[in-house]
């Protein structure tokens, strides 16, 4: 049984990596803001969503998995919302005051 | 962490450090400043210093990054003409040539610290009990060296004073410049109403949990600054006008009580800020509470910047 949890965490972990490497990768070579954003989120959302993932078998207790989940859901939450004021403010031509 | 990832962490810290002094463009440096902080905040953690990472991370990477972030804007239409006016050779030969002896003169220093270094550890730690709270750090902060905090949250408030007399007469005692932004069904607004119920209960849990985890008020004061610059900046509260006498009030409650317990301390226990025998846990608990809220207005304001909007008077 430990070992299968063991498994389940390493496979979970390495998915999420996957995704961090991919959204760095896309940040390095997609040609402008929009979609480097888009790659960017992708690391946010489901790379650290996998991680947390894997975590969950990990932890001690109920009260430590939740934690882990509100990490998770509060930086979905702020990467969406500042992807959405970065892509905005990408889209405005130069409009200083 | 293994030695690998280390070396790989030091690596990094110093390659960066590097790329923000060389930074051509400022606002580039500074978000170089925000990611060396978080990666000293990685550092910190591998050293088990947990107090520390937390405060790096929300006060060096977060706070000074968001202040920095200010002033590079603000310089952004100076930056040419101040690239322009550079040094000549000499100077800047000089200039390497003072920082590379200071940084040698530091590395001798450090290296020739008798090891295992001088420590009062043992010594703080014999006598925690006595403090009634179980982070060590805490009752360094609160209780051995509370001269050195109170000094610290006194410091903030003078800085801020520093901050307001930067505003001309005509705009003294009015609101500070945060431009607000109008869209009110935008993602920031958005932001502003779902993330502050969240933040001021895990900024409240951050304070609380000090006394026995890491933790304290200045961690805890910094997300609650921040839910509080977030509301601000989506537009939808205003920043109070600096004359407002409830805020000059909260900002002066925490270190007022701090002193005000001090003062007690001194007839109580025959010393400043020394806490009665048996009593010292409540004491610490109500400066700390006082200092939350005090702190929290305080570093909202001195990242608000100086007042700009005059108020006009009731």
């Amino acid at each position: 049984m430990k070992i299968a949890i063991d498994a389940f965490t390493i496979v979970a972990i390495l998915a999420g990596l996957f995704f961090f490497v991919a959204g760095t990768v896309g940040l390095l070579r997609f040609p402008d803001t929009l979609t480097r954003l888009h790659a960017l989120t992708k690391a946010d959302n489901l790379g650290l969503g996998l991680v947390v993932l894997g975590l969950l078998p990990q932890t001690d207790s109920v009260f430590a998995g939740l934690k882990l989940i509100l990490v998770w859901l509060l930086v979905l939450l702020a990467s969406a919302a500042v992807s959405q004021l970065i892509a905005r403010t990408a889209r405005q031509p130069e409009a200083r005051p | 962490m293994s030695t690998t990832t280390h070396i790989g962490l030091v690596l990094l810290l110093l390659g960066l450090a590097l790329w923000i002094t060389v930074a051509r463009n400022s606002f580039a440096a500074v978000a170089g400043f925000i990611a060396y902080g978080l990666l000293l905040t990685l550092a910190w953690l591998a050293l088990s210093a947990i107090d520390v990472a937390l405060t790096e991370a929300a006060i060096g990477a977060g706070l000074t990054g968001a202040l920095l972030i200010g002033a590079a804007s603000r310089l952004r239409d100076v930056e040419a003409s101040a690239w322009a006016e550079r040094p000549g050779a000499t100077t800047r030969a000089l200039a390497a040539l003072i920082s590379t002896v200071a940084a040698a003169g530091v590395a001798v220093c450090i290296l020739k610290l008798p090891d295992p270094g001088p420590t009062l550890a043992p010594e703080a730690a014999r006598h925690l009990a006595a403090t009634g709270v179980g982070n060590p750090i805490t009752a360094v902060l609160m209780s051995f060296r509370a001269m050195d905090t109170l000094l610290e949250a006194t410091v903030l408030l003078i800085g801020l004073i520093g901050v307001w007399s930067l505003a001309p007469d005509r705009v003294w005692g009015g609101r500070p410049g945060l431009t607000p932004k109008t869209d009110p069904n935008g993602a920031l607004a958005y932001l502003a109403r779902v993330l502050p119920p969240i933040g001021i209960v895990i900024g409240i849990y951050i304070f609380w949990v000090g006394a026995d985890h890491p933790g304290g008020k200045f961690q805890g004061s910094t997300v609650l600054a921040a839910m509080g610059l977030l509301v601000m900046m989506s537009g939808l509260r205003d920043v109070p006008a600096v004359r407002s006498r409830w805020l000059r009030a909260a900002l002066i409650a925490g270190p007022a009580t701090f002193i005000a317990v001090g003062a007690a301390g001194a007839f109580t226990s025959g010393a400043f800020l020394a806490y009665p025998e048996d009593f010292a846990k409540p004491f610490i608990v109500v400066i700390e509470a006082a200092l939350l809220p005090s702190l929290a207005v305080t570093l909202v304001l001195l990242l608000s910047g100086p007042p700009r909007r005059p108020e006009p008077f009731p």
